[in-house]
């Protein structure tokens, strides 16, 4: 066995083990999970959603991290994934164990044949969250959720139904764990019923591995945007789906990663399913030294979703030679009255304007920072205005990070 | 110390980029003065401001640049600015995302930080960017703009103008500040760059035009002619060049007769 396949089976012992403690209500999703991915296993870089991300890494957590409770007894005395995540106060009314409500829409959203993760997140499911936001609600403050900082395996699952004509800020956010032994494998599903608003932010930092699917069904004029801010680490993976299943629907994917070694990857999806809805995708990347990003952006326009509007946009700053970017965008148009346009770009920062400001006594190192935090700027105020609160401490580590990564790279 | 420049320029060659722009400029600048450099489009004025402020690409061939008696060209552009020179740029870059307030304030302080001044905090910091922005009539809105971004021609002139009267250099170089501006604005941005003016500090006003020079007024007009300071004098000279242009030079006797084969090292003196 070579080491994916090895990496493979200890998962698979995982997936088993789990499976003996499984509550009822999520057997059937857990059983399916399970079946894919004993039969497809982590993805290789042979397939073309994979291509430019070697899971090479994961395989590594597996057989370091989960190596020990395999060799005594296998699988028999493996932990249980941590699948739980904090709900605030304030908002558990809204909320229950998946485990006690198994809605139907839990794997409604995300095919696990398609996402050889959100396989592995189903055979590992223990339990989970489930939000109802009921019908009309406007959430006065931004809802936090709080990933699992534990180590070792997490394994989160959330799935969020917004009722019509709700208007909620929510926040998913992976804490920054130490240490590199974390592996971070969550999944949620969101629905958004007619006329509802939703800001989603997936705020992701820190050292450890993480793959991230979000699913979401939008039903006729509802709005939804994605803030999905990512600040380094050593692999993650981004898979964001957006089915627009209602006329008059809109919605906005905005990414920022900055990234100073690593991968970074973002694949999204769009589905204009139905006539008259928006998309708009801009995703930024600021990469520097080692680091490599995706950024994979399809939309589809079914026969029949006249006057579809999908704009695609995708700039990038290059701080090194050695970093590395590849775009992609991909557009399946299969009606005649729409608008499409996509873009990427890949720019350094400009001398001109760095000159400019070091004229004005800005020393090299806080010239280029500013210039980074400008482009990065952009999609730090297309946020929500309730995220304030929230906002000055992922401002400030996004600094820090620029500044460090900037004169670490000038001191070589 | 006192009698000494606070500019000092010797035989002075420079390019910028493969092309020899500079060919032997010779130029004093004392504390209090202010000097005017005019000349035809190609004679090499922006390379000399470009030099001056340390813009990358423009090389020093040879020759002597003194800023109160240091090398210039041993320092970084923003080793320059903290010691007090300014460039008011002819084209200046704009900033996508960053606001001109935000800029300003980091630009100030690091300046005072050079000069063992605290760094003024945002309040303190509006509270004299408002003085100053009155003083070039500049909107209110221009500083919760992103730098430069979409501005008019005139909006960037007046935010130049405003940096140097917030940084108060001790050499200001004015890159053709005239261009591209009405008669109004020219007299509201010479009414700004006068304030300026005082016993402990220079300018040196760039233009193409003698226009300028009639609200900035000179004590010295220099003309360079392809790379040459070729004529000196007052600031009548000014109006001599407006009335007569710039080609009664190409044929002046003794100035710059052959100054297109001119061997490298002949450079008029003041």
């Amino acid at each position: 066995m070579n080491r994916r396949e090895r990496a493979e089976a200890l998962l698979l012992a995982h997936c088993e083990a789990a499976a003996q403690h499984t509550p009822p209500a999520l057997r059937a999703a857990q059983d399916a999970g399970c079946a894919v991915f004993a039969a497809q296993g982590l993805p290789g870089v042979q397939l073309e959603e994979w291509r430019y991300s070697s899971t090479a890494p994961i395989a590594d957590f597996a057989l370091s991290a989960l190596a020990d409770s395999d060799s005594a007894a296998p699988g028999a005395s493996a932990p249980i994934p941590n699948s739980i995540c904090e709900v605030p106060a304030a908002f558990r009314d809204m909320a229950r164990p998946l485990a006690a409500s198994a809605p139907a829409l839990l794997g409604a959203l995300v095919d696990v044949k398609e996402h050889p993760f959100a396989a592995l997140n189903a055979a590992l499911l223990q339990d989970g969250l489930h939000l109802r936001i009921p019908a009309g609600r406007e959430l006065a403050e931004p809802l936090r959720l709080l990933l699992p900082a534990a180590r070792g395996l997490s394994n989160p699952r959330i799935v969020i139904e917004a009722e019509p004509g709700s208007r909620a800020v929510v926040v998913q956010e992976h804490p920054a764990p130490g240490a590199a032994e974390h592996f971070c494998n969550a999944v949620t599903e969101v629905q958004l019923g007619a006329g509802a608003d939703m800001h989603y932010v997936l705020l992701q930092r820190g050292n450890g591995l993480l793959v991230c699917n979000l699913a979401v069904r939008q039903e006729r004029d509802s709005h939804f945007a994605s803030h999905t801010l990512t600040l380094g680490g050593p692999f993650v993976r981004n898979d964001l789906s957006l089915s627009l299943a209602g006329s008059g629907a809109s919605c906005e994917m905005n990414g920022l990663c900055i990234a100073f070694g690593g991968l970074l990857d973002n694949h999204t999806a769009v589905d204009h399913a139905m006539p008259q809805c928006t998309s708009r995708q801009l995703y930024k990347g600021v990469l520097g030294g080692s680091a490599r990003g995706v950024f994979r952006g399809r939309v589809r326009v079914r026969p029949g979703a006249q006057q579809s509007d999908a704009q695609q946009s995708n700039p990038n700053l290059l701080l090194a030679d050695s970093a590395e970017m590849d775009s992609k965008p991909q557009l399946e148009i299969h009606a005649d009255d729409v608008k499409c346009s996509h873009g990427a770009s890949m720019g350094r920062l400009d001398d001109e304007a760095l000159f400019y400001l070091q004229s004005r006594g800005l020393g090299a190192n806080a010239a280029r920072a500013m210039l980074v935090r400008g482009f990065a700027g952009e999609m730090l105020d297309a946020l929500p205005a309730s995220l304030g609160p929230i906002l000055p401490n992922f401002s400030a580590q996004l600094r820090e990070c620029i500044e460090s990564a900037l004169a670490a790279e000038a001191a070589q | 110390m006192a009698d000494s420049p606070m500019l000092q320029i010797r035989k002075l060659h420079a390019r910028a980029g493969e092309a020899r722009i500079l060919r032997g400029i010779d130029l004093d600048i004392r504390a209090g003065e202010v000097h005017a450099i005019m000349g035809p489009n190609g004679s090499g004025k922006s390379t000399l401001a470009g030099v001056l402020a340390g813009r990358p690409g423009f090389e020093i061939e040879s020759g002597e640049l003194l800023f109160e008696g240091a090398e210039l060209a041993a320092l970084a552009p923003e080793e320059r600015a903290r010691e007090g020179i300014f460039l008011a740029f002819q084209y200046p870059a704009s900033i996508p995302g960053v606001t001109n307030n935000y800029f300003l304030r980091a630009s100030l302080n690091a300046i005072r930080e050079q000069r063992g001044q605290e760094p003024l905090d945002a309040m303190d910091f509006l509270e004299l960017a408002k003085q100053k922005m009155a003083q070039v009539e500049m909107p209110k809105e221009l500083m919760s703009r992103a730098v430069n971004e979409g501005f008019s021609g005139g909006e960037k002139k007046r935010n130049e103008v405003l940096q140097m009267l917030l940084l108060e250099p001790r050499l200001a170089i004015l890159d053709e500040t005239d261009s591209g501006l009405d008669i109004d604005a020219l007299r509201v941005l010479a009414q700004g760059v006068n304030a300026l003016r005082g016993p402990g500090r220079a300018l040196l006003v760039i233009t193409h035009y003698q226009r300028l020079l009639d609200y900035i007024v000179p004590d010295f007009v220099h003309v360079l002619s392809e790379g040459r300071i070729v004529l000196s004098g007052g600031k009548e000279l000014a109006h001599e060049l407006e009335k007569k242009g710039y080609g009664w030079l190409e044929i002046a006797p003794g100035e710059s007769g052959d100054s297109s084969e001119a061997s490298a090292g002949s450079g008029a003196q003041p």
